[in-house]
């Protein structure tokens, strides 16, 4: 059994196209801070600079999905599903493509288990 | 006696070049109150067309404002103040009703603090100067201060007016021009803001572009004409706005956040007095703006031995929180200022039972019954380990977790184990703590005995990940301004190289 440390619903999957017809390639990166941080901000692929050192947690709907390394500490014991919300009403501050579309994307998390953190130990070797 | 809710325009234009204009898409974003869950009115939806008409109306304003006399621009900040201060009330109502936060909140501490902020600025510019050096006997070296051009502010959605005020008065007071984009959930109040100063302000000077960040904010962050970028944001959008930055090589101040600790040693208990009473309000205080501040002190530190009492106290003060209605001088909480903000909060208070947190009080939402479409938190407190996500990440809610220490040694090392460093609390009798403390943790402002102060002249900005800058004192001037020498000598004769 693979465990994997990040997957999207379908409702996401659906917004991610929608925005590759716009914007073409896109990439991921779970955001902290401030206001709409501890949100995944969704920006075009082109246009952001992955921070060296971030950490790769997955793909989701072909885009590369990361975080800081020093957040990765914390959620590394968490299994993420990047969902997403409809807010027809305008909201927040970031640059996160899907904003001006009405919707917000979100990071749900689940507590692995131990028997989950000891599989991951092992496959990441 | 709760105030009534004002009834706005049903719609609300950019405002470039002193006129209100309409986004040239035509488009507009409905922005909803997360007091009741009802439209407060519509907000331009604006495009890359309408960030250039903004940044051309600060360019042109600019070739005559960079010229006004220091007397010019204090008179306007001060006139500014004024005109804030004579309609204090109707922008603390529409603040309530486009933020959230409860109205004995906006009346007492984010309008007071706006116009204090315009006349902090007006003062300080009256009062300071460029440098002048005798380098030798014949030549001097004068540092003079000019005006960067046209600057980009972009801000949050927690304290809109305060954060405009915070962007707006350092950048004008240096002789600057701005375009600002509110946060795309919480435009009405500076809308209201500049109808109210229109009157006084020169044309162009600021301008204000709505929309979301997404559309128009790497349209403004890269425009070759904007010559400094202000951000409060989280932090990917603050890297993101740095590298934007380096296109045009050009400065960017950034608060981003953070998780502050507030550490309480065991002296608090010594007595039964005013200032144990100010410890207690001291916790409370991070149900402030319902949580939803950047220095929240959103970790409490508690020495072990004083745990039990201390908690016991502090409880009894949470529970008196009321809630129901923001517009309600005696609401103690309001609202969290959207939907997907609770939907976020609740996230985390998930997230906090399942780590294994102790949940001590609140850990849901509020039902509201006067305004059951509002978005409601409970105030809450989990007591867990500094490891936990719920210890590490930004909630924005009125979300607080606790966990204890034994001496000093190990609550500076719970306070430093953070990825942020912008606010801190310590409360002690003991002044030596006091001071070892306070040197020791990694954060740009340490209260001391205190908390959520925000004064002009006392600097604020972050250490680590919670940003780059120093806002809310004069120095912040110098983030605005660029310095030219002037090297004069007054020697006859030359060098003699040729």
């Amino acid at each position: 059994m693979t465990i994997h440390r990040l997957s999207a619903t379908s409702e996401a999957l659906k917004v991610i196209e929608m925005l590759k017809k716009e914007y073409g390639e896109l990439v991921f990166n779970q955001s902290g801070g401030c206001c709409d941080g501890t949100a995944p901000m969704c920006y075009e692929k082109k246009d952001f600079h992955v921070p060296s050192h971030n950490i790769k947690m997955g793909e989701v709907g072909g885009c590369e999905f990361f975080i800081d390394k020093d957040q990765f500490e914390y959620f590394r014991y968490s299994q993420i599903v990047l969902d997403v919300k409809e807010e027809k009403a305008a909201f927040g501050n970031s640059f996160s493509l899907e904003i001006d579309e009405g919707y917000q994307f979100i990071t749900r998390s689940r507590i692995f288990s131990d028997e989950e953190n000891r599989l991951l130990k092992e496959q990441e070797k | 006696m709760a105030y009534s809710r004002p009834t706005y325009k049903p719609r609300y234009e950019n405002f470039i070049g002193g006129e209100w204009v309409p986004p040239l898409s035509g488009e507009y974003f409905d922005n909803l109150s997360p007091v009741d869950g009802e439209l407060l009115t519509k907000i331009p939806r604006s495009s890359t067309a309408d960030v250039d008409a903004a940044v051309a109306a600060g360019v042109k304003a600019f070739e005559t404002y960079r010229h006004t006399s220091v007397i010019e621009r204090s008179t306007l900040l001060n006139k500014i103040a004024d005109k804030i201060e004579a309609n204090l009330e109707a922008l603390a109502i529409a603040e309530t009703l486009d933020n959230g936060k409860a109205v004995r909140e906006t009346l007492n501490a984010d309008v007071p603090l706006v116009i204090d902020h315009f006349r902090y600025f007006a003062s300080v510019i009256r009062a300071e100067a460029g440098t002048v050096a005798d380098l030798d006997e014949n030549t001097i070296s004068q540092e003079i201060h000019e005006p960067l051009g046209v600057v980009a502010q972009i801000i949050p959605w927690n304290f809109p007016l305060l954060m405009a005020a915070w962007k707006i008065a350092p950048a004008i007071a240096a002789g600057n021009c701005v375009v600002l984009k509110p946060a795309s959930a919480t435009p009405m109040s500076i809308l209201l803001l500049m109808e109210t100063i229109q009157d006084v302000l020169p044309k162009g000077v600021v301008n204000i572009i709505n929309g979301a960040g997404g559309k128009i904010g790497k349209h403004l962050a890269t425009h070759p004409d904007i010559k400094k970028v202000g951000f409060t944001g989280e932090t990917t959008t603050g890297q993101l706005i740095m590298q934007y930055a380096t296109e045009n090589i050009i400065p960017s101040t950034l608060e981003l956040g953070g998780k502050s600790p507030n550490v309480f040693f065991e002296s608090i208990m010594a007595k039964d007095d005013e200032f144990f009473d100010k410890a207690i309000e001291g916790l409370v205080l991070f149900a402030f703006n319902s949580g939803e501040v950047c220095t929240c002190p959103s970790r409490a530190l508690i020495q072990e031995s004083i745990y039990e009492p201390f908690m016991k106290r502090v409880l009894e003060r949470v529970k008196a929180i009321t809630q129901e209605n923001p517009l309600d001088p005696t609401t103690k909480m309001g609202a969290q200022a959207s939907v997907n903000q609770k939907e976020k909060i609740l996230e985390y208070i998930r997230i906090g039972k399942e780590e294994g947190a102790e949940c001590l009080i609140g850990g849901a939402e509020y039902k509201n019954k006067t305004f059951p479409k509002g978005n409601y938190i409970q105030p809450t407190i989990f007591k867990g380990h500094n490891k936990m996500r719920i210890f590490q990440e930004e909630i924005f809610g009125p979300v607080l977790c606790v966990t204890t220490f034994k001496d000093e040694a190990e609550a500076l090392a719970i306070a430093n184990d953070t990825i942020y460093g912008l606010g801190s609390g310590v409360w002690s009798r003991d002044a030596h703590q006091l001071h070892s403390m306070s040197r020791g943790i990694e954060a740009g402002r340490v209260w001391v005995n205190c908390y959520h102060l925000y004064p002009s002249h006392a600097s604020f900005g972050g250490y680590k990940k919670s940003g780059i800058g120093r806002e809310t004192h004069m120095m912040m001037l110098n983030a605005y301004r660029h310095t030219k020498n002037i090297l004069t000598s007054y020697n006859k004769n030359k060098l003699g190289f040729f």
